[in-house]
């Protein structure tokens, strides 16, 4: 454990926390016009704010209020004092942009040395990181977090896969930092390259995140490498990665004495209790450029607060199972897009490009996944396409628990029948407005 | 053998929709590419168009650049009389020698020649091109089809 703090005593922690968000919702409230405005117009006065229960008086914070204030409107310090800026690039509407004090790259060093720590890394070891470096937060994230326990870190980026695999053999890379698909992309190309994973390489640990990873995918990755497979969570918003962190038994840690979660329902704003399923909301009390109030991750978790088997008290987190925004109910399940498409990337090992369509059949929903077949996947047989239709079927029965139709679709079809990116056609809502 | 042999196939993944097979047909024409051997292989919801071209390196590009799936694919081709039971001899020799036959198509050549095309898995292409050659069948060069 880097931090006593991670297996501390809960009341000792609860009081951290308390003393931390008075500093902070006094902070913004005197600091930034925006959140004044917010809580004058609930009545909220810092000093209503005495414990963390009281948090669930605070108003939200949303991706577009940081929109709405681009670039620097939420931040608390004057410019001379930011020494790191990030910014994700924004796909509709404008970028969300982050700042960092010195502080604040403290702290980031201190919950990324904690993760690294979840594995006992530190002199000797020697980190691949291939998380891409620049304004995407990954990259240097973890490369600080490596450099602060001790451990050599080898900042490889993304992409030159070839290359990659030779440094990380020839360096004896014991550890690998990177998005879960481009580990298995890795392992993919080591074997068509001709080396034995296991015997070529000492991988002993991953830390993968910035995106989803079905069970299917991770238990690959870990058969692969002959890895442990660390889950690594956290979003630029927020501070970057190191929100939280898998341990080796294989629960998300939250660093909740610099990032309290919460759960809500995501209609009602309501806060659930522990164990039920809801939109996973952060407030930071650490931060000093960008603190945010009940930042609404738009993540579907589950919180607990059992101790761990590894000694850590601190809030454990179930992975993040989807987007509030995306999940759609079919004939009563709730199914998330991104179940869809960690079925399609553990067929394959790579993601197609895909859409879901939504209809009625009668009374019932009726599912269609249109795949694009692309040169790579692209068998040259109708029996091995009729197969791997069938298998993607079959596999989105198991997750998904809904009967799925796989329709295999030329590349381009999507975006020339649906217009460009858009990811699912519910045509259930378009005849409901008909009628 | 498959050095000498060996024939660049393309296999185009197409829906089932309308003007597909037009729109590849006409892709190749702007670019001044003659198809030499074609057949086409479908189920309800889509079809593979398999091609054989006079210039396999740019037609690839050319249908990569229209936004086509492809596959170039290893084939080989033999020449036999245009007469009953000139299929027979060539089948006769791979089934002996247990080689699977994945597809194969026909056309016909000029005066009394038929042109067979077959795909093998392809760890047997090396032995059907023996066996094929020992037993007497014509192998057609791929000069034959290109330019
Ligand atoms: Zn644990």
């Amino acid at each position: 454990m880097w931090n006593p703090i991670e297996g501390a005593p809960r009341e000792e922690l609860e009081k951290l926390q308390a003393k931390r968000l008075r500093d902070t919702v006094e902070r913004v409230y005197h600091l930034v016009p925006f959140y004044k405005k917010k809580f004058d117009e609930l009545g909220i006065k810092p000093a209503h704010i005495n414990s963390v229960n009281d948090l669930k008086n605070l108003p939200f914070t949303t991706k577009q209020d940081l929109r709405d204030h681009y670039p620097f409107g939420l931040f608390t310090v004057p410019m001379d004092q930011v020494v790191r800026i990030h910014s994700s690039s924004g796909t509709t509407g404008k970028p969300t942009v982050v700042g960092y004090t010195r502080h604040d790259m403290g702290v980031w060093k201190e919950v990324m040395a904690r993760t690294m720590s979840m594995m006992n890394v530190g002199p000797g070891d020697v980190v691949h990181n291939a998380y891409g470096y620049g304004l995407f937060t990954g990259g240097l994230g973890f490369h600080y977090g490596a450099e602060e326990v001790g451990a050599a870190v080898v900042p490889s980026s993304g992409g030159f896969t070839k290359r990659q695999l030779l440094l990380m053999k020839d360096f004896g890379a014991t550890v690998l930092c990177s998005t879960p698909s481009f580990a298995l992309h890795l392992a993919e190309v080591a074997k068509d390259e001709g080396y034995d994973l296991k015997k070529d390489f000492k991988i002993r640990a991953g830390f993968f995140g910035a995106e989803p990873a079905s069970e299917g995918l991770r238990s690959a990755l870990r058969d692969a490498w002959g890895l442990v497979y660390i889950e690594a969570y956290g979003l630029s918003e927020i501070i970057g990665p190191g929100v939280a962190s898998g341990c080796p038994y294989g629960n998300l840690h939250v660093f909740e004495d610099h990032f309290i979660p919460e759960v809500i329902d995501t209609e009602t704003g309501e806060v659930l209790p522990d164990g039920q399923e809801g939109e996973l909301v952060f407030t930071t009390v650490t931060k000093q450029a960008l603190p945010i109030i009940r930042y609404r991750t738009k993540d579907i978790t589950v919180l607990h607060r059992e101790p761990c088997e590894c000694g850590r008290t601190i809030t454990v987190m179930e992975s993040v199972k989807g987007r509030a925004d995306d999940m759609l109910i079919v004939n009563g399940v709730n199914v998330f897009p991104s179940q869809v498409e960690h079925v399609l990337t553990k067929l394959e090992g790579i993601t197609p490009n895909y859409v879901i369509v939504l209809d009625k059949k009668g009374v019932l929903d009726k599912l269609e996944v249109w795949v694009e077949v692309d040169d790579r996947t692209f068998a040259d047989g109708i029996g091995a396409l009729e197969t791997l239709k069938t298998r993607l079927q079959q596999e989105m029965l198991n997750d998904l628990y809904i009967n799925v139709r796989v329709k295999l679709v030329e590349p381009k079809t999507l975006e020339r029948s649906m217009g460009k990116a858009k990811r699912i056609i519910d045509k259930r809502e378009a005849e409901g407005l008909k009628s | 053998m498959i050095r000498k042999y060996g024939i660049k196939q393309l296999s185009i993944f197409l829906e089932n929709r309308k003007g597909r097979l037009l729109e590849v047909t006409e892709a190749l024409k702007d670019a001044s590419i003659n198809i030499r051997a074609l057949a086409l292989a479908e189920s309800a919801e889509f079809g593979i168009l398999r091609l054989v071209v006079n210039n396999p390196e740019k037609a690839r590009s050319v249908l990569s650049s229209s936004g086509f799936t492809l596959k170039e694919q290893d084939v080989f081709a033999v020449e036999v009389p245009d007469e009953p039971g000139g299929f027979y001899n060539v089948v006769r020799i791979l089934t002996e020698n247990d080689i699977n036959v994945d597809y194969t198509y026909a056309f016909v050549g000029g005066g009394k020649k038929a042109v067979l095309i077959f795909k093998v898995p392809s760890e047997m292409v090396e032995k059907a091109l023996d066996v094929l050659s020992q037993g007497g069948i014509t192998l057609v060069e791929p000069m034959f089809f290109y330019d």
